[in-house]
């Protein structure tokens, strides 16, 4: 298997804040990579380091075998970029975006009408074609601005949160047409702060301030979770919580509605036991560990 | 109270957060002040003057000395006859001529005839009662009394717009100045827009090459400037009776120059704000000192040299000689080479500092 992106050491400091610390990234082609993390954690700094908007202060990248930022001209026409926020001319129609962006891309003169005309049907926006792009709903601009990031047809796809505006309906196809993408051979970077999200993709890193702090495959980030889980429902969970947060042995304890999800040191043998005084008339249960518990886990806040 | 306070405060912080603003606060009485100080005088001296002496007597000699003694003229050219003296009138290359003919002695001896002719260029009112100064000059000889009844030594030919209606000179120049507003503008804007509304980040994730993306942009305005400039030019000659005296092709061809080099200088203020308000603030800036020094508003000859020098960078200056040459004095492409090399002087430098300053990162 083949590396889309490879990175050493990729660093990015804004004045004082260093806003990506030390990043070692590999990104398998042909598959959905996530990057995983709070706002403010670094995933938009990383994709604009490796699509060549941002210089990196330290260390290197290599984007589908070209050194970035050096060499990123040639990778123009290689890559694609939905950025988080709308990009797209908000003055000019659905038709119009789309045949600009095909013209700047140098697609062929003859077959850019066509391209345009089959990238609006795929993406569900041939009766929009003459709609101003500004007047359109979050979940039509984003179908939009993933027609134009994918017009010339790119090896390799950043998404940087690209359905952080957008319904739950609208997220599930976004990532339907993803994984299209990933079967006609398209490597995807996407960013996310949606757990849901996250556990679609192949491959996962989880930023925390800057750091990897987790990498690998979601099924076995949940798998290799280093710590037991167990969840208590209780009438009054605040209460439960606050007494369980005083065991040594738990790590941390996060609420998830009139459910409790304890995250306990696996050294710990019968987790249920250790628990069992704390809890009152609450009834608890081990469950296997969620993406929230690696994510938990990862980013420190035990 | 309080809460008057309150917003009184946080202006203060806007304010002291926005460096240009600050900058204007002090930049602007400044440089009106010097600017205004400096360009309006009306003591107008020093008109580039050209000379053909075709006497060539001790006596014409001492006449044009006497003439340049006056301070009204600074004699720069010195021309073969009254024809090219016509032609360094009609190029801009002076403003006043003095042709002496070659009977110079034999009218010594007339006190009614006029010793020599005084060709002053008549489009710029100020100009030519700059010249007639030159009119109470005392005859050149030593010996008052053989000529106190002389009445003229010069006989005075305004040339150009000779019923002195000041629509005809100023016509030309609007048309300038008004380019000179306008395009940098719509320019100035251009690429911040894109920057505010977010369009930029994608746009240069695209093969797009920072010099494609300023050619491209200045594109339609040049169509633009075409237009405006073909508008004011239509409303002069069928509101003002403005006279055209050149050719249509010449003036479009300078407009052209002028308007693809004052494009450039609004594509380089885009590349150094950081906001629209700041692209605004920056074009006024651009615009004062060219509307106040480009000789449009007050005579270049009544500036002090190193305004005239600090003229001589800005497009507005040497398009205003363009445009009157050709328009007013019928000067053709030929004779305004030296104002039209500097135009695209200009257009080429600025075009790469914008290309040089649009680079394609965020950082």
């Amino acid at each position: 298997m083949t590396a889309a992106i490879v990175s050493h050491g990729l660093s990015r400091r804004f004045g004082d804040l260093l806003a990506v610390d030390n990043l070692d990234l590999e990104v398998p082609a042909g598959q959905i990579f996530g990057f995983l993390g709070p706002n403010g954690c670094g995933k938009s700094t990383t994709i604009r380091m490796l699509c060549g908007l941002l210089t990196p202060s330290q260390g290197s990248a290599d984007v589908l075998g070209c050194s970035v930022p050096a060499q990123v001209e040639k990778l123009r026409s290689k890559i694609g970029y939905m950025t988080q926020r709308f990009s797209l001319y908000e003055d000019l129609t659905v038709a119009e975006n789309l045949r600009f962006l095909a013209q700047v891309y140098s697609l062929p003169a003859r077959s850019r009408r066509s391209i345009v005309k089959k990238q609006m049907q795929r993406f569900a926006l041939d009766d929009r074609s003459v709609q101003l792009a500004g007047t359109m709903s979050g979940g039509q601009r984003q179908r939009l601005a993933l027609a134009a990031a994918t017009l010339h047809e790119p090896e390799l796809l950043f998404l940087d949160e690209p359905t952080s505006a957008v319904d739950p309906e609208s997220r599930r196809q976004f990532w339907d047409y993803l994984f299209e993408m990933i079967d006609h051979g398209v490597t995807v970077l996407v960013s996310t702060h949606f757990m849901d999200e996250a556990e679609r993709c192949h491959q996962l890193a989880i930023l925390d301030d800057g750091k990897l702090v987790a990498q690998g495959e979601p099924q076995l980030l949940m798998a290799q979770l280093g710590a037991s889980v167990v969840e208590v429902e209780a009438a009054q969970p605040r209460e439960v919580r606050s007494r369980l947060l005083e065991i040594e042995s738990v790590w941390y304890v996060a609420q998830l509605g009139s459910r409790l999800h304890a995250l306990v040191d696996p050294a710990v043998d019968d987790p249920l036991k250790a628990l069992d005084t704390y809890i009152g008339d609450a009834s608890m249960r081990r469950v296997a560990a969620s993406l929230e518990d690696v994510f938990v886990m990862a980013t420190g806040s035990h | 109270m309080s809460r008057i306070a309150a917003v009184a405060v946080k202006e203060f912080i806007h304010l002291q957060r926005d460096q240009i603003s600050k900058a204007m606060i002090i930049g602007i009485p400044l440089i009106m002040t010097l600017l205004f100080g400096y360009a309006i005088n009306h003591d107008v001296r020093h008109l580039r003057a050209g000379v053909a002496d075709d006497a060539g007597t001790s006596t014409s000699r001492l006449l044009l000395q006497q003439a340049q003694a006056t301070g009204v003229i600074d004699i720069v050219h010195q021309a073969d006859g009254p024809e090219e003296l016509q032609r360094l009138l009609a190029g801009g290359e002076i403003v006043v001529g003095i042709y002496v003919p070659q009977d110079l002695e034999t009218r010594m001896q007339q006190p009614s005839e006029p010793l020599a002719q005084l060709l002053v260029d008549g489009s710029d009112p100020v100009v030519l009662s700059a010249a007639r100064g030159l009119m109470q000059m005392p005859p050149p000889d030593s010996d008052p009394g053989s000529q106190a009844d002389r009445t003229r030594i010069f006989e005075l030919l305004a040339l150009y717009n000779p019923e002195r209606r000041s629509p005809v000179f100023i016509v030309p120049g609007l048309c300038g100045v008004i380019l000179a507003l306008t395009m940098v503008l719509f320019t100035a804007v251009a690429l911040v827009r894109e920057r505010e509304r977010g369009n930029l980040e994608l746009l240069i994730t695209t093969p797009v090459t920072g010099m494609e993306l300023m050619l491209g942009k200045i594109a339609p305005y040049v169509v633009i400037g075409y237009f405006q400039a073909t508008l004011i030019i239509a409303l002069g000659v069928f509101l003002f009776d403005v006279p055209v005296l050149g050719s249509f092709v010449d003036f479009y061809v300078g407009v052209g120059l002028f308007v693809i080099s004052i494009l450039t200088l609004g594509l380089v203020i885009s590349t150094l704000a950081t906001n629209q308000f700041q692209a605004f603030q920056m074009t006024f800036m651009s615009f004062l000192p060219q509307m106040l020094l480009s000789g449009f508003m007050f005579p270049f000859e009544g500036m002090p040299k190193p305004a005239q020098w600090l003229s001589e960078l800005f497009p507005l200056t040497h398009f205003l000689r363009v445009v009157r040459g050709i328009i007013l004095r019928d000067a053709d492409l030929g004779m305004l080479w030296p104002q039209l090399w500097p135009l695209g002087l200009f257009f080429v430098f600025m075009l790469l500092v914008a290309a040089w300053r649009f680079e394609k990162r965020l950082d």
